[in-house]
C-alpha cells in the first residue's frame, strides 16, 4: 500500500494499515490545528482586530477548546498504542513454527545467506550458500537467523516491510512469509563503513515448485562439493555461489 | 548605579577598570555575558555555514551520483560519511546547543531576570572556551590521516570502536574527543544558567514572574544536566575501547555494542527538548508581542514543559525498537513515546489559542515565530508513526526519519534561531534590520525548506534507507522517478542556501549602518527592553524591580496595550 511499494508478506498488510490509521487520526489533528492556526492569523490580524483582548486563559468558555482536543487526543492515542502493539507481537514477538529455516549473515559489505538445501534443515551438508542472493518460496513460513561478523548491519526488505538489526556475537531469530513471487531490493539498514552505500541484494521469491527445482539443482552440486572433502569446507566453497 | 558598582566585585578586575579593555579582552577573554553570548552564537553561526555546504556536498552527491561537485570535487564514500556524520553532529552539537542554549540563554537570561551578569561569570568564559576548543578539535578531525569519522552522529560501536572497520583511527577517537568536550562546556553553561534564574532575579520577580524563555532555558539545561552523564561515561569507554584496547562494546570479550546504544539515546532523546525548549520559549516571547497578547494559560504552559521534561527520559528506546533489544520491551516505549505527544500538543494548542483575540502584526521576528509552529507540527504528528512500534519496523532508519526529524531540527535550529536573533538584534546591536530583506529571506527560506523535506516523506515511504551515497546501487531505488524526488530535494536545498546570503548581508549591513534602534522598540514588557540598546556591561543604569508577570497586554484599563514588568502601578 505504502504508495506504490509492493506489498509481499503477510503481515505488511498489517503495517500498511497501521500507517494508514496513523495517518488519518494525527492526520485529522494536523489539518484541524493548521486550519485553526491559519483563521486565527487571518480573524485576528491588526488590520481586522486593531485592539487585542485580555484573556488569561483560565477562561471556561475558552479553556474547552483546549482541554476537550487534550481529551480526544489522549483516546487517539490509546487507539494508536493498541494498534502498533498489536502488529508488533504480531511480528517481532511472535514465532509462527517454520517450514523452512534460513541464515542470514551480514559483514562489511555483504550479505550471505545459508539455506536448508532439499533436507529442509539448516547446517548438513546439502545447505545451499549465496552471497547478496535470497530464494525463498511464496507461502512458506520461514525463520531467519540473524547474524554478524563484524559490525552492526541491518536486515531491511521493504517488500516485506520487515527490519532486523544483526548484531555481532547474536543471532536474531525472526519470521516471514512471501505472499507474492518476484524479485526485490535488500538492502542494509544500518551504516556499516565506507561500503554501507553498496550493500545490498535481491530476494527473489518463487512459486513452491520453482523454488524447489532451485534448491534441487544447488544441493546437488552442495553434496557433490561436500562427498570430496569435509563439511565446513563446503560451506565456504559454496558462498561463493 | 550603587546597585551596580556593588555587583563589581564578582566580576574580576579586568572588566570594572575604567580604562577601557584593549578589544582581545573585551571580545575574547570577556566574562561580559552577553559578549559570551555572541561568542557562542557567532561561532555557532559559523559552524552552520559548514554544515549547510557539506548538506550541499552530500545532497548534490545524492542527486548526480558520481560528479564532480562545483565548489568540492568528487565525493568518494568515506569523504560521503563523514559529511553525512559530521553534518548532523554539527547541527546537534555545534549550531543548536550553542545558538539556542548557550547563545540564548546567556544573552537572555540576566538581561530578562534583571541582574547584571551570570552567577558565575568566569566559569562562563570558561565553558566558551572549551566549546571553542571542541569546536576546533571537530573541525580538524576533519583533515587527520584517513579522514573525518563517517560512523554517522550515533556512532553505534563496534564501527565506531574499531579502527580496522571504520577505517578513520584519528577521525573517530577526535570526534569522540570533540563531543566530550563539548559536553563538559555546556556542564559548566547549565550551571550558570540554573544558578543564576534561581538566585539572581530582580527584587519581586516571582517564579511565576519569569518570562517562558527563561523558564524554558533553565528545564532544558536541568534536562541536559540530568541526562549527559550516561552519554559521557559512555564516550569514556568509547574512546577506551578505540585506543586502549578495552571490550565495553565488543561482543566477542564479553562487551555489547547495545549498551553504548541505550546510553547515547538514554541522552540523545531528552537531548531534543533540550534544543527544542529555548527556540518555544523564543517563540512564546514573539509571538505575545506580536499579537499583543497575554499568554494564553502560562502556567499551564510551564506545567506542559515539566511533564514534557520528565517524559522525556522515558522514551529512549524508541530509538532501538529493530536494533535487538528484548522485543517486549519496545511496547512500553512505545506507550511512553505516543503519550508524551499529549504535553507537546497541549503546549502547541496553548500557543496557538493564545493568537484567539489578538491583534496581530506580521514582522519578520513574528513571520519566523508562526512558521516555527506550522512547520513542528509537520514533525510532530510524523513522529507518531515513529513511535507506534509497528510502522517503525518499516520506518526506521529510512528517509521518512530523516524528514521526521529534519522537521522538528530544522524549525527549532533555524527557524527559532532566526526568529530570535531578528527579534532581539535591536537590543544586541542597537540597531533595526530591514524589515524587506527580512521578508525576502524569510520566504526564500521556508519555501524551499518544504521542498527539500516532503520528497524525503516520500522516498521514506519507497523505503530508500539512510546514509547511502549513490542510490543506483539497489534496482528498486534506481528508479527515475524517486531520482527525480531526490534532485527535487537537492534543487530545494542549494535554492535555500543560496537565500541565506540577503540574510547574511542584512546582519552585517544592519549592525553597523541600520536605523538606530530605541530602548524598546516592539513594545514588549520584559525586563531586557527596559536597559540600553546595546545594554552596557553591567545591563541596567538602574537594577529593576519587578511588579508584575511578563505578559500584560491590553490589561483593561490602561491606556497603552502593554505594561512592563517594571513599571510602578
Amino acid at each position: 500500500m505504502l504508495l506504490s511499494l509492493p506489498s509481499a508478506s503477510t503481515f505488511s498488510g498489517d503495517i500498511d494499515g497501521l500507517v494508514v490509521l496513523v495517518t488519518l487520526l494525527t492526520g485529522g489533528w494536523f489539518i484541524a490545528t493548521q486550519v485553526m492556526f491559519f483563521w486565527l492569523l487571518w480573524r485576528f490580524r491588526a488590520g481586522a482586530s486593531p485592539k487585542s483582548q485580555y484573556i488569561t486563559g483560565k477562561e471556561p468558555h475558552l479553556k474547552r477548546w483546549i482541554n476537550i482536543p487534550h481529551t480526544l487526543i489522549l483516546i487517539c492515542d490509546v487507539v494508536i498504542i493498541v494498534a502498533a502493539v498489536r502488529v508488533w507481537v504480531k511480528v517481532k514477538q511472535t514465532l509462527p513454527p517454520p517450514d523452512d529455516t534460513v541464515r542470514v549473515v551480514g559483514q562489511q559489505w555483504t550479505w550471505t545467506f545459508q539455506h536448508s538445501g532439499a533436507d529442509g534443515t539448516l547446517d548438513t551438508a546439502d545447505d545451499v550458500w549465496t552471497s547478496d542472493t535470497l530464494h525463498v518460496a511464496q507461502g512458506k513460513t520461514y525463520h531467519f537467523l540473524l547474524e554478524s561478523k563484524d559490525v552492526l548491519h541491518s536486515f531491511f526488505v521493504p517488500v516485506f516491510r520487515l527490519k532486523q538489526d544483526a548484531i555481532p556475537g547474536r543471532t536474531i531469530t525472526g519470521w516471514f512469509q512471501a505472499t507474492k513471487t518476484g524479485t526485490y531490493d535488500i538492502l542494509c539498514a544500518e551504516i556499516c563503513g565506507i561500503g554501507h552505500g553498496i550493500m545490498g541484494g535481491r530476494i527473489i521469491i518463487d512459486t513452491p515448485e520453482q523454488h524447489a527445482s532451485w534448491v534441487q539443482q544447488h544441493s546437488t552440486m552442495a553434496d557433490a562439493a561436500a562427498a570430496s572433502t569435509d563439511t565446513t569446507a563446503a560451506a565456504s566453497a559454496g558462498a561463493s555461489n | 548605579m550603587s546597585d551596580h558598582a556593588t555587583a563589581a566585585p564578582a566580576h574580576g578586575a579586568v572588566h570594572h577598570g575604567h580604562a577601557e579593555p584593549n578589544w582581545f579582552l573585551k571580545y575574547f577573554w570577556s566574562t561580559d555575558h552577553k559578549i559570551i553570548a555572541f561568542q557562542y552564537m557567532f561561532t555557532g553561526m559559523a559552524m552552520a555555514l559548514v554544515a549547510g555546504f557539506m548538506a550541499y556536498v552530500f545532497r548534490m552527491q545524492i542527486a548526480f551520483p558520481g560528479q564532480a561537485v562545483p565548489l568540492f570535487g568528487f565525493v568518494s564514500p568515506n569523504v560521503y560519511n563523514a559529511l553525512i556524520t559530521n553534518h548532523g553532529s554539527i547541527m546537534v552539537f555545534w549550531v543548536a546547543m550553542p545558538v539556542l542554549l548557550a547563545g540564548f540563554g546567556n544573552y537572555l537570561i540576566p538581561l530578562m531576570c534583571g541582574c547584571d551578569d551570570m552567577v558565575f561569570p568566569r566559569i562562563n568564559r570558561l565553558s566558551y572556551q572549551l566549546f571553542l576548543l571542541s569546536a576546533i578539535v571537530l573541525l580538524v578531525s576533519l583533515f587527520v590521516p584517513g579522514g573525518g569519522f563517517g560512523g554517522a552522529w550515533t556512532a553505534y560501536p563496534p564501527l565506531s570502536a574499531v579502527p580496522k572497520y571504520n577505517l578513520t583511527p584519528m577521525g573517530s577517537t577526535m570526534w569522540v574527543l570533540a563531543v566530550a568536550l563539548e559536553f563538559v562546556a555546556f556542564l559548566l553553561g547549565g550551571i550558570n544558567f540554573i544558578v543564576t534564574a534561581m538566585n539572581a532575579r530582580a527584587p519581586g520577580m516571582r517564579a511565576f514572574d519569569v518570562p517562558l524563555a527563561v523558564w524554558m532555558i533553565v528545564v532544558a539545561s536541568l534536562l541536559f544536566m540530568a541526562s549527559v552523564g550516561p552519554l559521557i561515561a559512555g564516550a569514556v569507554m568509547l574512546l577506551f575501547d578505540q585506543n586502549l584496547g578495552t571490550a565495553f562494546y565488543n561482543p566477542a570479550r564479553g562487551g555489547d555494542p547495545v549498551l553504548w546504544q541505550h546510553l547515547f539515546w538514554f541522552f540523545g532523546h531528552p537531548e531534543v527538548y533540550v534544543v527544542l525548549l529555548p527556540a518555544m520559549g523564543i517563540v512564546a516571547e514573539i509571538m505575545t508581542v506580536f499579537a499583543r497578547k497575554k499568554m494564553f494559560a502560562y502556567k499551564t504552559v510551564i506545567y506542559t514543559v515539566i511533564a514534557t521534561g520528565a517524559l522525556s527520559f522515558f522514551v529512549w528506546a524508541h530509538h532501538q525498537f529493530v536494533a535487538g533489544i528484548d522485543p517486549r520491551m519496545s511496547n512500553v516505549f512505545t506507550v511512553t513515546t505516543v503519550i508524551i505527544s499529549i504535553p507537546v500538543a497541549e503546549m502547541c494548542f496553548l500557543y496557538v489559542a493564545t493568537l484567539y483575540g489578538g491583534s496581530i502584526r506580521f514582522t519578520t521576528p513574528m513571520l519566523w515565530a508562526l512558521a516555527f509552529m506550522a512547520e513542528f507540527l509537520i514533525g510532530g504528528v510524523t513522529g507518531i508513526y515513529l513511535g507506534a512500534s509497528g510502522a517503525d519496523i518499516f520506518f526506521h532508519d529510512t528517509y521518512f526519519v530523516v524528514a521526521h526529524f529534519h522537521y522538528t531540527f530544522y524549525p527549532i535550529a533555524i527557524i527559532g534561531t532566526i526568529a530570535g536573533v531578528t527579534f532581539w538584534f535591536p537590543k544586541m546591536f542597537g540597531r533595526m534590520m530591514n524589515e524587506t530583506w527580512g521578508k525576502i529571506h524569510f520566504w526564500g527560506t521556508i519555501i524551499p525548506f518544504n521542498f527539500i523535506f516532503i520528497p524525503m516523506f516520500i522516498l521514506g515511504m519507497y523505503g530508500e534507507h539512510r546514509r547511502i551515497y549513490d542510490y543506483t546501487n539497489f534496482p528498486d531505488l534506481a528508479n527515475p522517478q524517486l531520482q527525480a524526488l531526490r534532485i527535487t530535494s537537492t534543487v530545494a536545498l542549494v535554492v535555500m542556501l543560496l537565500f541565506q546570503f540577503p540574510f547574511l548581508f542584512n546582519f552585517i549591513y544592519s549592525m553597523f549602518k541600520g536605523p538606530k534602534a530605541e530602548k524598546n522598540p516592539w513594545k514588549s514588557n520584559t525586563l531586557e527592553w527596559t536597559a540600553d540598546s546595546p545594554p552596557p556591561h553591567g545591563n541596567f543604569p538602574e537594577m529593576p524591580t519587578v511588579y508584575r508577570g511578563p505578559y500584560e497586554y491590553a490589561t483593561p484599563g490602561r491606556d497603552t496595550d502593554y505594561w512592563p514588568q517594571n513599571e510602578k502601578a
